[in-house]
């Protein structure tokens, strides 16, 4: 196999994309909640994604992508056999299973459910007893669900327009959970929307459980070198890519975060615009 | 007889109002008879003060005097043995405060244009296909140069001479470390970089981009796995420092590096059709600090379409860090320079976007630690400035990934890799130099401790 080629790639909904790269330096090597950076092509911009997980013998390091711009976009034009031209790892901190104590709540939120599967794993491997509450808009939109289920004890499906399983919010879930249904956590994992994982962490703070979230900031070079992908954490100036992505939930400036990336909004739908028409191009030709 | 014109030949450059709305390299370089004319500058010293003050020990009166002589494939012979970059530090070397500096000829009048000269000669290779690519037979040994800036290809360049079995694992996408995604295309164009980088490879030196050495593999693996015998780490400067001061995290706060990083390594000088990655257009943009990374940020702002651009600088013009001529180009293709003024907040809009800068006049007091005056701020005078965007450009911190995950190897309070004055640090068989090991300096004192390591590499393999 080729240096960056997709060994697969699985559609997972219409707008989601599975996809195993070869990079066996990386398979080897990666953790829960460290990250990639690829670039499609030459010209391409370094996107950073959160590994999927990891398969050592074949050498494969898993990606799941919400095709929302332009470089999405152009990744899942891409199909097996092809080559990615850049794919670098894995970068980050990985997530600190060891010291979440026996029993931890993980809370994802739509893809950010590509993430948090594979921290559920590695926590459930450990022997901690896992609760994955998976919160998506609707059941279409719903992925990996048979997956969580064989990497937790417990799985919690919610929608926000409650057609499948709970009616509402994760946040609300895990509140449900604690109150109502005595449940306890040494500590609860959210990965998802900013926005989702600053309620989450509104809330685990009114119960004093300490809180990992996985911050998703804009990333040039991702290596700890441009200083674009900072955060405040608890008053200082942290940088995602050397010392997150993830950070205490409860020290983290979300608001600040949630309008840094907002930055490039009308940039980026142009992009997604061009990518649009290009690949159109492609299929009338 | 010599020229004994007080002045330097003059090298053309584009007209300030043309070159700060594109990115083309402003100065042009010489003509062979320009370049012959000011090798007649030189007298040819006996004691050659000039060679005393290059960090690579370029023979110098020997290249100028086969220019002289017509020879340029012998001067480019010359001066690409003594070092591995001439058309990069031709170009970004601070000659004035170096070999410059100890030329005869500056005592009355300017010294002698060094710096052009080399230039001249190296581009004439270039251009006529001219190399210098001899190396001594394979000798079998293996050695991993960390980064693939300034001080990992010189010291990649010169083992390769020696004939060493070298690879070089660069983080990024694409070599050349600051050199690509730090100093601008119209200042060292890329083209240059590729093509010395190219040379470097014609060696043997093999380039492995997308490696991030500390997460990928640790240097521990670099020598039980990958059975490499030496190691030099020249990883570079790593994150930007801030000022420190309310508002820095506001949409349209740029560290220098990113800014820089945007605009060259990933094309954004293309503009937005050209480029899949996204640069900000500002109008009002002020740049904190006085380094040569704060001029490129400014010069690249001004050629981005910011209609004013500021350095803001809390010292005076005689402090100011940068390179004489990037400061002196700056200011000819409209720069604003407001020295004597600290920045103390950045203001945003409802939007969290930056829309004013808080600052304070200062003046100039006692000398400090580093021998200049320092500026004290007047009571009082506190002013707002209405800017867009801010770049702070106040130097950077040692990269962690290295130290991290290295055992044993000594670093600083500041978290810089201690190095002997050979290169060697507190791990047998690794070496360091450039940024990595002193804190952010210049292309060509990196390229010197490039240089200097890899003499103690060659001992250190050849007599284990």
């Amino acid at each position: 196999m080729k240096k960056y080629e997709i060994a697969l790639k699985k559609p997972l909904k219409p707008d989601i994309t599975m996809m195993e790269i070869y990079a066996p330096l990386i398979a080897k090597k990666a953790k829960a909640g460290q990250f990639i950076i690829f670039r499609v092509d030459e010209e391409g911009e370094r996107v950073p994604l959160t590994i999927a997980g990891t398969d050592k013998e074949k050498g494969t390091v898993a990606i799941i992508f919400q095709k929302v711009g332009g470089s999405t976009l152009a990744l899942d034009a891409l199909n097996e056999g092809d080559c990615l031209h850049d794919f670098v790892g894995p970068l980050g901190v990985p997530t600190n299973i060891a010291e979440m104590g026996k029993k931890v709540a993980v809370v994802g939120g739509g893809a950010g459910c590509a993430i948090a599967y594979p921290i559920a794993k590695a926590l459930h491997e450990a022997g901690v007893e896992v609760d994955v509450i998976a919160g998506f808009r609707n059941k279409d939109l719903i992925i990996l669900e048979d997956e969580m289920k064989a990497a937790c004890t417990n799985l919690y499906m919610c929608t926000d327009i409650g057609d499948y399983g709970f009616h509402g919010f994760g946040t609300d879930r895990l509140k449900k959970l604690i109150d109502e249904e005595g449940k306890t956590y040494d500590h609860v994992v959210a990965i998802g929307p900013l926005m989702m994982m600053k309620f989450v962490c509104r809330l685990t703070a009114q119960y004093n459980i300490p809180t990992t979230i996985s911050m998703n900031p804009i990333m040039v070079d991702g290596t700890g070198m441009c200083g674009c992908c900072r955060v405040t954490v608890g008053g200082e100036t942290k940088f995602a890519c050397v010392d997150g992505p993830d950070f205490d939930g409860h020290l983290v400036d979300f608001d600040e975060t949630i309008a840094r990336n907002r930055s490039y909004m009308e940039f980026e739908a142009m992009k997604k615009e061009e990518h649009i028409c290009r690949l159109r191009g492609k299929t009338n030709a | 007889m010599p020229n004994m014109s007080l002045t330097k030949v003059k090298m053309a450059e584009q007209e300030p109002n043309v070159r700060n709305k594109n990115f083309f390299e402003v100065a042009q370089g010489y003509t062979l008879e320009q370049a012959q004319e000011e090798a007649e500058r030189c007298l040819n010293c006996k004691n050659r003060p000039c060679v005393s003050g290059c960090p690579v020990n370029i023979p110098i009166p020997d290249f100028i005097a086969k220019i002289r002589e017509g020879d340029l494939a012998g001067a480019y012979k010359i001066l690409s043995t003594a070092n591995a970059l001439p058309a990069i530090s031709g170009r970004v070397c601070p000659q004035e405060s170096q070999c410059e500096s100890k030329c005869i000829r500056g005592i009355k009048g300017e010294p002698v244009a060094i710096g052009r000269l080399e230039r001249f000669v190296a581009d004439w290779a270039r251009n006529n296909g001219v190399t210098n690519l001899e190396t001594a037979p394979a000798n079998g040994h293996r050695v991993a140069v960390i980064g693939s800036g300034p001080a990992g290809l010189t010291c990649a360049g010169e083992l390769a001479r020696k004939g060493y079995d070298v690879t070089v694992f660069e983080a990024l996408h694409l070599a050349g470390g600051v050199l690509s995604y730090g100093i601008p295309e119209f200042r060292l164009p890329k083209e240059i970089v590729n093509a010395e980088v190219a040379n470097l490879e014609k060696m043997g030196v093999k380039i492995e981009t997308n490696m991030v050495i500390g997460k990928v593999l640790s240097i521990d693996e670099l020598f039980e796995e990958e059975k490499f015998e030496a190691v030099f780490i020249g990883s570079g400067a790593g994150l930007p420092m801030f000022a420190r001061i309310p508002g820095e995290s506001l949409v349209g706060v740029f560290s220098a590096n990113e800014y820089l990083t945007r605009i060259n390594l990933m094309k954004g000088f293309r503009g937005d059709k050209g480029s899949e990655t996204p640069v900000m257009h500002s109008k009002n943009v002020a740049v904190i600090g006085g380094g040569n990374v704060a001029m490129d940020a400014a010069r690249c702002a001004k050629r981005m379409g910011a209609e004013n651009v500021y350095i803001v600088y809390r010292r005076g013009e005689a402090e100011l860090p940068a390179r004489k001529e990037e400061v002196h180009h700056a200011m000819e293709e409209g720069i604003i320079f407001k020295f004597l003024t600290a920045p103390l907040a950045i203001e945003g809009d409802d939007k969290g976007h930056v829309c004013k800068m808080k600052c304070i006049q200062m003046q100039l007091g006692e000398p400090d630690a580093s021998g200049r005056r320092r500026p004290v701020p007047v009571e009082g005078s506190e002013f707002e400035m209405e800017v867009d965007c801010v770049i702070p450009a106040l130097g950077t911190s040692p990269n962690p990934l290295i130290r991290s995950t290295t055992p044993g190897l000594d670093t600083n309070a500041k978290g810089c890799i201690v190095t002997a004055e050979n290169g060697g640090t507190s791990r047998e068989g690794v070496f360091a130099g450039g940024d990595a090991s002193t804190g952010a300096a210049t292309v060509i004192l990196a390229m010197g401790a490039g240089k200097t390591a890899s003499k103690a590499i060659d001992e250190y393999i050849q007599n284990k």
